[in-house]
């Protein structure tokens, strides 16, 4: 895959600032949050959160969240100004098609980019939170193609956004109408079941609270098989349905 | 050197490998716009054509159809004698495209940009180097090679996006407005780049509002307006049919210079009134001049020229190239 070649090239320039800032946000959150609100939350009177039955350290509870979200992020992240330059400002994606190159190519290209940028960043993640005693299962392992996965679910989805906009004030409205309440109500900080009972389809239908779940579930052992494989096809499902709609919007955008 | 294998063209599925280009009643709509309006369009292989016309005439929308990325609304097109809607990846493979816009990679090298390049073409690593030492030469970027591509000037940016349009040998070289924008050394460094490529036999098609680029580098070319072709020809058929031979320029202090042409009937064969100036067509300038003085009209400055295809789009659309 020639594309991916390129995206391989521009990474090897620029990997060093990615990796900070794909390790840092999620880092501070593990501290901030997972340690800082934990001490908080393990000294009430549950002693830890409530999920599925089991009562978690606070930190068991949220950092396959933070796992998950951060993915979220960088799948958005990687797929809406970078994806709008390419188009707009840069010409990348006409260069690649004025050669016998294909709309599904540059596509293909920018999502394996983006899927091996979410693997490395959770892998090594994962890795890197190990010693802070949040893992408690060795299926911990598998959160790193399932949270790539949930990534992808966003970066596809966000690639049609940036394919079909004239402008990029898109993207800033998208990072705060529905990112962050994605973030916030995803049952990533808290379990759902803590919501409004109105707002629980809504969560049902983001996602990111299927690759909460997961991963959580993942990194606790604490599986039950049917719903666990319900998050994944539903994170297969919305990442198909992203890439059909972004290569639609790519061809479109590109091919006039 | 790099093109001289491209040169003699191979016999193409239809059977006509003199016929590169052929376009039929050739339509380009975007939505209730017309861009492009039913043009018929033959270049040759060897041949250097030239697309000719303001901004906004068609000329990069025929561009992008013959470049095989923009879809044909109506007529028929072929290249190489393949049709775009189905084999777009083939024609594409043995096409050199510059854009109108630089779409260089500006976090890669000037040699990556062309070793990437390379590979969308399905090259090997190793031909990718080969070719890019050789195009670095051609396009006298040698001692950049190594760089990044940003800080680069504009004429070495064009330069280089030359270079790149011919990784792959291409059989044709489109060239939309290969040197808008670059200042004027820049731009005789590029002709003189593009110069070479023709005598190798690289069939070049080129789009310019310049007549002066139209003149330097077409041997054949058409002129565009509203979508459509209003004349056709080599540079100087097109000057000798449709201007004379000289073009005398009177500039007065008046705003309106309007008011000038009647004094000046019957000098030369016609007169053209532009904001700045009056353009006086006649064989002989210096002879209308001697004539206009006689009759005691007394211009703020008078020039004799050689009239050129500016001169021809004029006459046929009463406007000028370049407002």
């Amino acid at each position: 895959m020639p594309i991916v070649e390129f995206h391989l090239r521009v990474m090897r320039r620029v990997w060093r600032g990615m990796l900070y800032s794909r390790l840092g946000t999620p880092l501070l959150s593990l501290l901030a949050v997972g340690w800082g609100v934990g001490l908080l939350v393990d000294r009430g009177t549950a002693g830890g959160v409530p999920w599925h039955g089991s009562v978690l350290p606070y930190a068991v509870f949220v950092v396959p969240a933070i796992l998950a979200s951060s993915a979220m992020m960088t799948g958005f992240g990687e797929s809406s100004w970078p994806v709008f330059g390419a188009i707009k400002w840069q010409g990348t994606y006409h260069a690649m098609l004025a050669t016998p190159m294909r709309t599904r190519d540059v596509l293909v290209g920018h999502v394996a980019m983006v899927g091996g940028q979410l693997a490395v960043g959770a892998g090594a993640f994962v890795a890197l939170a190990a010693p802070f005693g949040v893992w408690r299962s060795w299926w911990v392992l598998l959160t790193v193609p399932v949270a790539t996965l949930t990534g992808l679910a966003f970066a596809t989805i966000m690639t049609a956004v940036a394919a079909r906009s004239e402008t990029e004030g898109w993207f800033t409205a998208i990072f705060r109408v529905v990112a962050t309440p994605l973030m916030l109500f995803s049952g990533t900080y808290f379990p759902i079941e803590s919501l409004p009972a109105a707002l629980l389809p809504v969560a049902w239908v983001t996602p990111l609270w299927h690759g909460v779940e997961a991963c959580r579930a993942l990194a606790t052992g604490l599986i039950d098989m049917g719903p666990l494989l319900g998050h994944l096809g539903a994170l297969v499902a919305f990442t198909a349905v992203g890439v059909v709609w972004s290569a639609r919007e790519l061809e479109r955008r590109l091919v006039r | 050197m790099i093109a001289a294998e491209a040169t003699p063209a191979e016999p193409t599925p239809s059977g006509t490998p003199a016929e590169l280009i052929q376009a039929r009643g050739l339509t380009k709509r975007f939505g209730d716009f017309t861009a492009v309006d039913g043009i018929d369009v033959t270049v040759t292989a060897g041949e250097s054509f030239g697309f000719l016309g303001p901004n906004g005439a068609g000329k990069s929308s025929t561009m992008r159809m013959i470049a095989a990325v923009s879809p044909v609304t109506s007529g028929t097109l072929r290249i190489f004698g393949l049709d775009p809607a189905t084999r777009g990846p083939d024609i594409r493979a043995a096409l050199g495209v510059v854009p109108q816009k630089d779409t260089l990679d500006e976090e890669l090298t000037v040699e990556e940009n062309l070793w990437i390049y390379g590979r969308y073409f399905g090259l090997s690593w190793a031909e990718c180097r080969r070719r890019a030492t050789e195009l670095l030469e051609f396009a006298q970027l040698t001692e950049r090679a190594g760089d990044r591509v940003e800080p680069l000037s504009g004429g070495m940016k064009r330069r280089l996006t030359i270079a790149r349009s011919l990784i792959n040998d291409p059989r044709i070289l489109l060239l939309d407005e290969p040197t808008t924008g670059l200042d004027p050394q820049a731009r005789h460094v590029l002709w003189d780049r593009l110069f070479r490529l023709k005598r190798q036999g690289v069939t070049l098609v080129v789009t310019t509002h310049y007549m002066d680029e139209a003149e330097q580098l077409c041997d054949r070319l058409v002129v565009m307006d509203h979508g459509q072709i209003v004349a056709e020809g080599s540079p100087r058929a097109l000057i000798q049919t449709h201007a004379t031979r000289e073009v005398l320029e009177l500039r007065f202090a008046d705003d309106d210079n309007g008011i000038h042409v009647p004094s000046l009937q019957g000098i030369g064969e016609r007169v053209e009134v532009l904001p700045d100036r009056l353009l006086v067509y006649a064989d002989d300038g210096d002879g209308a001049l001697a004539a206009a003085h006689a009759r005691g009209i007394r211009p703020l400055s008078a020039l004799v020229r050689r009239s050129s295809l500016e001169d021809v789009f004029l006459h046929l659309t009463g406007r000028t190239l370049v407002d």
